[in-house]
């Protein structure tokens, strides 16, 4: 039993530990996703899943805005743009090509800027 | 039944009209928070009752608040506790893992009448799981699970009173006070009280129909939020002191008790709990979080009934730590972490010590795979290993799949493992005349086997928009095999109640086909039709579970007006049950006047109720169970001789008392 729980304190330190000395694997970013509904959701979240290193991605239908949790060792921000614009979103600094918004399901047709 | 349909009509007809001077008002948008949630992205088939459901019954604890509900049959209590009993699947709460805020909660001594030893307006929300739950808990789900939460002090109002009264003498009476100490610290004190003070004898049988009954609960809880640093905690301190009488209502315990006098039974209960709760999130990874939480209860009962004398006092430690994180990213989750349990049991029944301690300790990992769009898989498995049970393993998994819009497929299964704490569990035999027999003697518990069962389940839901009204139709299909149960045997003979481990088949099949409407705006109609098919080899052969109804049928019908500026509202509520036949015990060999018939006959319970709320502090409710006044006519055998052999209070299918009218008042300061 004793083992059980100095084994458990062990683990749980080495996590914690793990976590403070590499912060930039836990980068967070808010970009604006252009979009316009719950597929729009699941697609931009998929596209940014899709990218090896984002750890959490959620994106919201009111405000537009993506929450990303990036580990920066692996990908940075701007290959994340370029997953999301290549499934049809704008962002900012990316934009898509007509082909790719063309691609997109009729609901998804949002008004490009 | 003619007086059933004109009442139906009535209320139906009220509605309307009160419908048509609603739409005539102003249209003020306003999201209405559902009181039965029933998630398209969950991946177990999970049902979250807010507290608003939970005002739709005002009667009192949590084992009377799933009369709305159709997941969760409650039974009528026996003659003799007026406790009632939940059964989910088809299974009594002994195959259900009840938590109360993930900590196990009805369990062991308390499992008869645990559900009434937390009271209705304490409860914040409860989740119902159907079939395999989650392994994070332990492993003694079998049937499902349900977990109340509890009102937090962070969120609570500042001052809450109820008082309930009823035509069966009974009275209740909720305050709760909250405090913030601190941007941090919140506290609440709650205080319960309940009581009937007269004897009832509605079939005239010379024994009460409810006990009387005395209880004061009271529950302090300390809540610690520091949101910046990720840390959130709660200490609860609790204290619960249950005092029962019943019998015959000559009965006076000064004087009879334990002689043959008269007949009559005390149940007294004290109980005291301690609980704690640690989280951590990580601030800069939100999705990763360590859990700690620690339970000590003392659990002491002390009865008797007629002669015999049932004591049990259960002392346990519960522990878990459990770690949350991901895998890569959000869409693979994963829970682990350690239990440890300790349970001493001092049992007596009569003169024998059944006394024991018990121990367990076991560790767990659950992923959970979510593509953050239509499917989601939820794989767990536990070791554990226990001092009676030996060493085992318990996997579940949990599959979900959105096939098109508003459409729902749902797979579950998992296994479950536990010991039949066959006294506690079945105490309501003890106001019998029935020897009670162990047949087996080999095993660790009673001289019996644990008990292994696997749950499989299957269920589909279809959302629709009919009319511009949204509406759902569904059904679900569980199997639930026993490997070896604890067999609880009343066919043999009615003076005897045998135990003995399950030698060839046990199963029990449900299906639920569910069918939810809403009918006009803010008038919704709920209705299920049960399918119940438990079948047990018995030494006497394979025949169904005593006391279930093969068929039932559930209706619900729920009307609320328009909240006014003034936050004015009526609020109607009406619930129709209707049971098929159930077989009944084998009496036969009895004389004619003191047996039951194979099987009792069906019949329709309806409750109701209207709350009118005048502001928002303020609200009163009025209302009435089983109004169609049906009663079960023979509900003691050998009344007549309750020392006799023929003597048995058990055997009960319907309600006893008849129509029951309560009222009641909330008032709360915000």
């Amino acid at each position: 039993m004793k083992n059980l729980i100095l084994a458990a304190v062990v683990f749980l330190a080495g996590f914690s530990m793990q976590a403070q000395e590499k912060s930039n694997k836990n980068s967070k970013y808010v970009i604006e996703v252009n979009g316009n509904c719950e597929m729009c959701q699941s697609r931009i979240q998929k596209a940014a899943y899709s990218v090896s290193g984002v750890k959490s991605a959620t994106w919201s239908i009111e405000t537009h805005q993506l929450n990303l949790i990036l580990n920066e060792e692996k990908a940075t921000l701007l290959t994340v743009k370029t997953a999301i614009a290549k499934a049809g979103y704008d962002t900012d600094e990316v934009k898509s090509t007509v082909e790719s918004y063309d691609n997109l399901p009729g609901c998804c047709q949002y008004e490009r800027k | 039944m003619k007086k059933q349909i004109s009442i139906l009509l009535l209320l139906l007809f009220c509605s309307i009209n009160f419908y048509s001077q609603d739409t005539l008002k102003e249209i003020k948008v306003q999201s209405a928070q559902k009181s039965l949630q029933k998630s398209l992205k969950l991946t177990a088939n999970t049902t979250l009752l807010s507290n608003k459901e939970l005002l739709k019954a005002a009667c009192c604890n949590l084992a009377e608040s799933f009369e709305t509900n159709p997941s969760i049959d409650v039974n009528f209590s026996d003659a003799l506790t007026g406790t009632k009993q939940i059964k989910m699947l088809g299974l009594t709460s002994p195959y259900l893992m009840i938590t109360e805020e993930n900590i196990p909660s009805v369990r062991g001594a308390s499992q008869a009448y645990g559900l009434s030893f937390t009271p209705g307006t304490w409860v914040e929300s409860i989740q119902i799981t159907k079939g395999a739950g989650s392994v994070v808990n332990g492993y003694e789900s079998i049937s499902g699970q349900i977990n109340t939460e509890l009102i937090k002090p962070i969120k609570d109002i500042l001052f809450f009173l109820n008082a309930y009264g009823s035509s069966d003498s009974r009275f209740e009476l909720n305050t709760h006070f909250n405090r913030k100490i601190s941007d941090k610290w919140a506290t609440s004190l709650f205080v319960h009280g309940n009581t009937r003070v007269l004897k009832n004898d509605m079939n005239n049988d010379g024994f009460l129909d409810n006990p009387l009954a005395k209880q004061v609960n009271i529950l302090n809880r300390w809540q610690y939020t520091n949101a910046e640093k990720g840390w959130v905690s709660f200490v609860n301190f609790r204290y619960m002191n249950d005092k029962k009488q019943t019998g015959e209502l000559n009965f006076d315990p000064n004087r009879d008790k334990l002689t043959t006098n008269y007949w009559g039974s005390e149940i007294n209960t004290e109980r005291i709990d301690i609980s704690t709760k640690i989280g951590y999130v990580y601030p800069d990874m939100p999705f990763q979080s360590i859990g700690f939480q620690n339970a000590f209860n003392s659990h002491n009962q002390e009865s008797y009934f007629g002669l015999n004398q049932y004591n049990i006092k259960q002392q346990s430690y519960y522990s878990n730590l459990i770690f949350n994180s991901i895998i890569d990213n959000t869409m693979h989750k994963f829970a682990t972490g350690l239990n440890f349990t300790y349970d001493k049991y001092e049992e007596f029944v009569n003169v024998a010590d059944y006394s024991r301690a018990d121990n367990s300790v076991g560790a767990f990992f659950e992923y959970t795979y979510d593509n953050s769009d239509n499917f989601s898989i939820i794989l767990g498995g536990r070791v554990d290993n226990h001092n009676r049970l030996g060493t085992f393993l318990t996997p579940r998994l949990h599959v979900r799949y959105n096939p098109w819009e508003k459409g729902v497929l749902r797979f579950s299964a998992g296994r479950g493992k536990r010991s039949a704490n066959i006294f506690a569990e079945n105490q309501q035999l003890f106001g019998s005349s029935r020897n009670f027999e162990i047949l087996n003697s080999g095993g660790k518990i009673y001289g019996l086997n644990p008990e292994i069962a696997l749950n499989y389940g299957l269920s589909f839901s279809q959302g629709f928009k009919l009319f511009n009204r949204s509406g759902d139709v569904g059904f679900d299909f569980y199997k639930t095999d026993f490997q070896n149960q604890v067999i609880v045997d009343l066919y043999q003979s009615p003076q005897k109640v045998l135990f003995y481990n399950l030698n060839r088949k046990s199963f029990a099949n449900s299906l639920q086909v569910e069918f939810n409407y809403e009918l006009a705006k803010h008038f919704n109609l709920r209705t299920a039709y049960k399918y119940y098919d438990i079948q047990t080899d018995y030494l006497s052969g394979n025949q169904e579970r005593p006391l279930q109804a093969k068929h039932r049928f559930f209706g619900n019908l729920g009307y609320e007006t328009q909240l006014t500026e003034k936050e004015k509202q009526w609020k109607f509520d009406y619930t129709l049950n209707w049971l098929g036949k159930q077989k009944l015990p084998n009496t036969i060999s009895n004389s004619m006047i003191e047996s039951f018939p194979e099987y009792s006959p069906s019949f329709s319970v309806m409750n109701m109720q209207v709350t009118r709320v005048f502001s928002s502090t303020f609200e009163v409710y009025l209302g009435g169970e089983n109004i169609g006044n049906y009663k079960q006519q023979k509900a003691i055998l050998g009344s007549d001789n309750p020392f006799g052999t023929t003597f048995d209070t058990s055997i009960i299918y319907a309600p006893i008392f008849g129509q029951m009218y309560y009222a009641g008042l909330r008032f709360k300061i915000k």
